[in-house]
């Protein structure tokens, strides 16, 4: 540690950090310096560009910019001399000359004006220039360069911050200009609409297109502020809602754990999905002797061609009724339930808790079977856990950093953005995946292997490291099993005969595996990509050897990192939606266990492991399970075989549908129970950090919506329960008594601090971000290698079928849709299905971008738009499965992994043709 | 509400951008966001470029070598450019839209005509009849040939000066321009030097040889040069001897800069050297560079001096063969028409590849410069000296010392003069000008180019020295000294100088970039409100980045000061 810094400020004798600014250590001491350019907020480099914050240095011969300038050892600084004064004024009236006026603004309220107002300026006496004209290129932006003073806090917003690389500043001096791309209209541009830049601009030069009138001229502030998270995906990124006449205005990033003040385009611009048309506002029951067809789509907008309105009373009696007559009549099994990873902790912990102890049956689970059931599988048999070791925000402090199967840029933006950070600062970024992703330009190596062939790559890894002795024996010995049968095991995979089975070059294997190994600190991320497929245990287990033979694990800047798919995918695992275990990962088979539970929740409980997602689908189909009660998810759509789980669901006596629009599971529903939405709830959620977040209610709901807990308890009360919850807290108060990973975090706490990552040993201790640093909680307290073999994907393509479909998100859609494509930006930008191709590829097909295409596989076919994208390999279509007019899952193959019994959704054979070209089509 | 409107607009009408970024007549949806690359322009460049490992530094070279093999840079081949060097569009765009010399031709513009005049319209040039020769040509040519203004090109001895392609034609008239454009003389040509063998014959080359020997110590050297009382001639007039032990002192590895990069108005003595005997400079500066202890040197040559980039590219690539510049890199880099490159950290950042924004200070670049690492960064004229001090000593250096003026404007005999530092400018004009041109009567004098200030000719009794203008207001910089007549407006000239700096300005900070915008603008009117300009003048000196800015005001201030009764006051 360096010492302290002794100079004068404004005549006081004051002491400074090193490298502390003369701005940060004046703001420290209560003296303001005006800013523009300078932003204090975490990620933003002082760029001393608009003079703002002059300040007068003895001795020296010009001002000095206060932001950029640190404090050395005697320096005399005064911030309030004329001369300084002087000079930060002219600086002002120039940057207002060329300002639209107050009364027109943009952003009356922004950091121009305040300091303007507290400078006394109301207007410049300078000449104004010819200002730009208005961008409203970009549906949730307005782009209004008549306010721009060339801060360049966008720039580094997009470029720094962000690392979506879109805005520069193009030109030079007067005529130098804020661009995107190369001075293309925002909407045109690769711009991402993180936002990032609206945020950061301190003029409104750069705002939320729906809080300017048509002239660019502001409509007025926000009545009001919430505090709470984003509801999409599992970064947790907190946010403020902006509130006005009750609707939600816009949304800002909080400076949380996981997101740093920063969104991505959903959380920033697509919330308004809250406030769709289309929501469920009152208690729906089919009408009498309208038949469920599977292949029928009804319109969301009207659903009373099927079903009649129904009071909260009739709909809860009919919905709970329904069950219980199933219950009571063919026994406990005959009955399942999904929860949500949408929903909170609290509403997963009822659902689970209802399932269990009123139904009797552990058929209970949720879609993270669908998301990480593999990799979760593969990390409670070698680690003991199947969270996460390593929070992502550990990329800043690794050497290397490998994401395999994974796209965060576009399903973990905010993630994403932390990567590139590292990247930037000098971190090597290794890729793997068949296609091609927005991180690739940064990353050393990309290995785009054949597709399915994950095994061979990583064991031909796990072959070089051992072969070439780059293992780390201390830790194989101290905190590890199985190691020579890995060993063993991995003889027959040497990176030269895994070549030509995973397409990647002997070499190019051998030199990623070195540089992992070799690494002081790497870390690995993954996603679905890695989970996906019918190996994807086997996939996930090579991960585990790779990190526990060299030692990646349980250190800072290193560990294993399954990047959660759903905001609370995390908590909704901890709490229990999972057919085979308690919360808190306890067997449900476990005697001992089961007897704990059955005293805290005053039940007998069924001794037998539940059905998973999939298999309740079949045993639907095949008329086993009777009666299924549905919170906040939609099998219809996200289930592979698609046209398979719609007809299991149609074939269902009961369905019961608790949700906010009427998804495409609901259309066959026996009654369906509106729902809140999440900015509507209070409550819990985990992200993929292992960070237990506060959600706050910024909204009510609409109509005669319900909060999700409520109706829950309702319908346990109607099935024989007698539950007494009061709100979401006296739930969580509940599951910390059952929860030992609750420790030391308490309502309380969240309340005040917002987040705090688990586990944590006190309340008035942190947690822990990285875990297992000693050792895992298996029972051998030592991590199990476990040795994989190849088993290739399901279904090859072949003649007939001769592509390959990969199916996943895409940046602004997430899951099945129901909640984005009903969110007015996020619809505007990515409106319409698509499946991607490479242009070559669609060259040799005949087909060009925009034409209207056929995918068929053996189980169904869609009609969807060609798009051309060099991301994707020769040889595949990506289709994103969030269009309900195209679903993507009527094609995906069901076969299941054997172990995580997760479906191969990233794998399965197609074939393409056109039905007709786009000029045709207009 | 807007963003409903939009978003049905998008829909409805996808194809309705106003450029297609490469989408070929398809709708936005049929791609992923933003300008495709278009993988014909990825194979043009690849072709071109011929390059295995892109170097992000390169960026400038590669440029240059699309403008030069198709005349202006297009979107798609900067796209396709971003592509292959894993850089942003956005990026490039940037880079290239900073450099005056790059035509960037976006979807659906026009290419600029094959050919291009480029009038210098700066001050020596304006007042030699710039102006007049724009409004002929641009008439005369139309749209066949583009003609457009263009800063000072380093000829202000011989001016004015158009440059036809790459041909600089001196003491411009509509027909001798018109000639070079009919005769297709758009070539630099080539000047007569001192050639490797000659200089190595005379001599040349064996202090250098010594210094890699062993026979001189780096110590040894240092200590001459500063003895000498060599300073920085770019302008600053840093003492060399303690800039090189300075930059010795940090932890390699260092760096060496060279700026060969003169744009203030009126400086052309650097190209006088560098026509005449580059080798005296070459070996300067890899004398410096060893004594320093450099990896790497970088020699930045300004775009407008096409024939010298020539002339040294040749000459380094025979000190290679020759194995003279032993283990220490030379690497040869191109400006692209920015007077802001001058500026020894904007000229490192265009080094890097970058648009040449200065940087703050501190940290200063012999700590922190090019690449990040200590740089030794040196004027040519300085490191031209190097060889005759080392060889003849300091003495012969400095008792007496002489300095170069580059004289221009309105004295009979224009050029570079080698004074001594105490010269007067009646001294220069009288003794070594051949006096005022026939008709004209001095007025005053600009001792620095554009930066230097504006002196009456009421004090034409002060030393044009480091350090000896400051109080008055002024200083020597560069020692481009244009004698100014009673036929000139002083109120024109401190316009001239003030739109320069308006059209030179990097853009970076606000004082510069808007004030001089602002002055421009109040200066252009016909009466002047002194305290707001003094307010905005001294603004500008106080709060801009760097001396660009902060001198940019000079001209005014001094024109308020020595010229009242050009000015007709609010």
């Amino acid at each position: 540690m360096t010492e302290q810094i002794t100079f004068t400020l404004n005549g006081k004798d004051v002491t400074a950090e090193p490298r502390e600014t003369i701005w940060q250590v004046a703001e420290r001491l209560g003296i303001e310096i005006p800013h523009l350019c300078y932003s204090p907020k975490p990620g933003y480099r002082a760029d001393g560009n608009c003079r703002a914050c002059m300040v007068e240095v003895e001795g020296e011969r010009v001002l000095a910019a206060s932001c950029i300038r640190p404090a050395t050892e005697g320096m005399k600084v005064n911030t309030v001399s004329e001369r300084a004064k002087n000079a930060r004024k002219v600086v002002f009236e120039l940057l207002l000359a060329d300002q639209p006026k107050k009364e027109v603004a943009h952003d009356p309220d922004s950091t121009l004006w305040k300091w303007s107002d507290k400078i006394g300026l109301s207007e410049s006496r300078y000449p104004a220039r010819e200002c730009p004209t208005s961008d409203n290129s970009h549906p949730a932006m307005g782009v209004n360069l008549d306010a721009c003073i060339h801060c360049n806090l966008c720039v580094r917003a997009c470029r720094e911050v962000q690392v979506n690389d879109v805005i520069g500043m193009a030109g030079r001096g007067i005529k130098s200009s804020i661009v995107f791309d190369m001075g293309d209209g925002m909407g045109d541009s690769s711009c991402v609409a993180c936002g990032e830049c609206v945020q950061a601009c301190p003029t409104g030069a750069l705002m939320p297109a729906n809080v300017l009138d048509e002239n660019g001229i502001h409509t007025g502030a926000a009545d009001r502020q919430v505090n709470s998270l984003c509801p999409f995906c599992g970064v947790g990124c907190q946010v403020t809602m902006n509130i006005r006449d009750e609707k939600i205005l816009f949304v800002e990033g909080r400076d949380g754990p996981a997101n740093q003040n920063r969104l991505c385009v959903k959380g920033r611009f697509g919330m308004d999905y809250v406030h769709h048309p289309e929501r469920l506002t009152v208690p729906l029951i089919r009408k009498e002797g309208v038949p469920k067809d599977a292949k029928e789509t009804l319109d969301p907008a009207n659903p009373f061609t099927h079903f009649r309105e129904a009071t909260w009373e009739e709909a809860l009696d009919k919905a709970a009724g329904g069950l219980a007559t199933i219950r009571d009549r063919d026994g406990n099994n005959t009955l399942a339930g999904f929860g949500s990873a949408k929903g909170s902790n609290e509403e997963a912990y009822l659902v689970q808790k209802l399932v269990r102890t009123g139904f009797q049956t552990n058929n209970v689970d949720h879609c993270t079977r669908l998301c990480h059931a593999s990799s979760v599988a593969a990390l409670m048999e070698g680690i003991g856990s199947g969270a996460v070791t390593a929070p992502f925000m550990a990329a800043a402090d690794a050497d290397v950093i490998i994401v395999i199967g994974a796209r965060p840029a576009q399903n973990h933006p905010v993630a994403a953005t932390f990567f590139k950070n590292a990247i930037q600062d000098g971190k090597t970024l290794i890729i793997m995946d068949p296609r091609r992703q927005e991180l690739s330009r940064h990353a050393r190596h990309h290995l785009q292997f054949t597709p399915g062939r994950d095994v061979p790559l990583l064991n031909a890894m796990i072959h070089t490291i051992i072969e070439e002795g780059l293992t780390d024996e201390n830790y194989i010995k101290g905190y590890t099993e199985g190691f020579e049968e890995l060993k063993e095991k991995v003889k027959g995979f040497s990176p030269e005969k895994m070549s030509r089975i995973c397409g990647i070059n002997a070499d190019t294997i051998r030199t990623v595996a070195r540089t992992y190994a070799t690494a002081e600190r790497a870390i690995i991320f993954w996603g679905m990509g890695i989970s996906q497929h019918v190996h994807g245990t086997d996939n996930a287990r090579c991960l585990i050897a790779l990190s526990l033979i060299t030692g990646h694990v349980g250190r800072s800047g290193t560990g294993l990192h399954p990047l959660r798919g759903q905001n609370n995918v995390q908590g909704a695992s901890d709490a229990g939606l999972i057919p085979m275990l308690y919360p808190d990962y306890q067997s449900v088979e476990d005697d001992s266990i089961r007897e704990k539970f059955e005293a805290a929740w005053d039940t007998k409980l069924d001794r037998n492991r539940g059905l998973t997602v999939v298999e309740i689908a079949d045993a639907a189909y095949e008329r086993k399970i009777k009666g299924i009660y549905v919170m906040g998810e939609n099998p219809a759509m996200s289930d592979p075989n698609a046209g398979h789980a719609r007809e299991a669901m149609a074939r269902l006596e009961h369905l019961v549908i608790q949700d906010i629009f009427l998804t495409e599971t609901a259309f066959l529903a026996d009654v369906i129970l509106p729902a809140s939405a999440f900015p509507e709830k209070d409550g819990t959620f985990s992200n993929t950090n292992r960070q237990v977040q506060r959600a706050r209610k910024a909204i009510d709901t609409p109509g005669d919506a319900r909060q999700d807990w409520w109706i829950i308890q309702e319908i346990a009360n109607r099935v024989g329960l007698n539950w007494s919850y009061t709100d979401p807290k006296d739930v969580f108060n509940e599951m910390r008594t059952v929860m030992p990973s609750l420790n030391g975090i308490t309502w309380e706490r969240l309340e005040r601090e917002d987040s705090v990552t688990y586990p944590c040993d006190s309340e008035d201790e942190p947690g822990h971000d990285i875990v297992f640093g000693d050792g895992f909680p298996t029972p051998s307290k030592r991590g199990k290698l476990v040795p994989t073999d190849i088993v290739p994907p399901y279904e090859l393509p072949d003649a007939t079928y001769p592509l390959i479909l990969t199916t996943g998100r895409m940046l602004e859609h997430w899951h099945t849709g129901a909640m984005t494509r009903r969110s007015s930006n996020l619809d505007a930008l990515e409106p319409t299905p698509v499946a991607s191709f490479h242009p070559k590829q669609l060259d040799q097909m005949g087909i060009g971008p925009g034409d209207t295409i056929r995918v068929a596989s053996r189980r169904g076919e869609i009609e969807i738009m060609a798009r051309a994208d060099r991301d994707v390999p020769d040889g595949m279509v990506f289709i994103p499965f969030c269009f309900n007019e195209a679903a993507a899952n009527l094609l995906t193959s069901p076969q299941l992994d054997p172990i995580g019994k997760i479906p191969e959704f990233k794998f399965c054979a197609v074939k393409v043709e056109k039905v007709r070209a786009l000029e045709a089509a207009e | 509400m807007s963003a409903t409107d939009q978003s049905n607009s998008l829909k409805d009408n996808p194809t309705a951008s106003s450029v297609q970024l490469g989408r070929k007549g398809r709708p936005a949806f049929a791609f992923p966001k933003g300008r495709q690359v278009d993988l014909d322009a990825v194979n043009e460049i690849r072709t071109l470029l011929n390059i295995d490992a892109y170097q992000r530094d390169m960026l400038i070279e590669y440029l240059h070598l699309i403008q030069d093999n198709y005349g202006h840079l297009s979107a798609v081949h900067l796209a396709a450019l971003a592509s292959e060097m894993s850089l942003a569009q956005t990026e490039v765009y940037e880079v290239a839209t900073f450099y005056s010399h790059f035509d960037i031709v976006r979807e659906g513009e026009e290419a600029p005509p094959a050919l291009t005049l480029r009038v210098c319209d700066s001050l020596t040039c304006e007042m030699m009849g710039a102006q007049d020769l724009l409004k002929d040509l641009g008439a005369k040519y139309g749209n066949d040939v583009r003609v457009v203004n263009a800063p000072c090109m380093g000829r202000c001895d011989v001016a004015p000066a158009v440059e036809v392609g790459h041909n600089h034609v001196t003491s411009a008239t509509l027909e001798n321009v018109v000639a070079a454009v009919d005769g297709k003389h758009v070539h630099a040509e080539s000047p007569s030097y001192v050639n490797f063998d000659t200089y190595k014959a005379d001599g040349g080359y064996q202090l250098l040889e010594a210094c890699r020997s062993g026979e001189r110590t780096a110590e040894d050297i240092i200590e001459i040069m500063s003895n000498s009382g060599l300073r920085g001639l770019g302008g600053a007039g840093f003492p060399s001897g303690r800039k090189w032990g300075i930059v010795r002192s940090y932890e390699g590895p260092r760096m060496m800069a060279v700026n060969a990069d003169e744009g203030e108005p009126g400086t052309f003595k650097d190209k006088f050297y560098l026509d005449h005997d580059p080798h005296r400079f070459l070996e300067g500066m890899l004398i410096a560079g060893w004594a320093v202890g450099v990896d790497a040197i970088y020699v930045y040559v300004r775009d407008e001096y096409p024939a010298i980039r020539k002339v040294i590219a040749d000459e380094i690539a025979k000190i290679k063969s020759a194995g003279l510049n032993g283990d220490t890199e030379i690497h040869l880099r191109r400006g692209a028409g920015a007077y802001i490159c001058g500026e020894e950290s904007a000229m490192i950042e265009s080094i890097e590849g970058k648009r040449g924004l200065p940087r703050h200070r501190p940290p200063y670049v012999a700590e922190v410069g090019l690449f990040g690492r200590p740089t030794l960064e040196h004027n040519v004229e300085t490191l031209y000296w190097v060889r005759d001090i080392v060889e003849k000593g300091a003495d012969w250096f400095s008792s007496p010392m002489l300095h170069s003026y580059s004289v221009s404007g309105r004295v009979k005999e224009p050029g570079v003069k080698r004074a001594p530092t105490n010269v007067t400018v009646r001294q220069l004009i009288d003794d070594y000008c051949g006096g005022m041109q026939e008709g004209h009567t001095f007025k005053g004098y600009l001792p620095g180019g554009a930066s230097g200030g504006i002196l009456p000719a009421s004090m034409d009794n002060l030393e044009l020295f480091f350090g000896k203008l400051e109080e008055h207001g002024c200083f020597i910089g560069s020692a481009a000294v244009v004698i100014l007549s009673d036929k000139d407006d002083m109120k024109d000239v401190a316009l001239n100088l003030m739109r320069f700096f308006e059209d030179e300005s990097c853009g970076q900070c606000t004082p510069c970039r808007v004030g001089t915008e602002k002055a421009v603008a109040l200066m252009e009117r016909k009466t002047w409100d002194e305290n707001f300009l003094q307010e905005l003048a001294h603004a500008m000196t106080d709060a801009s980045i760097c001396g660009l800015g902060q001198a940019a005001s000079n001209p005014l201030k001094m024109v308020l000061k020595h010229f009242r009764d050009d000015i007709v006051f609010d």
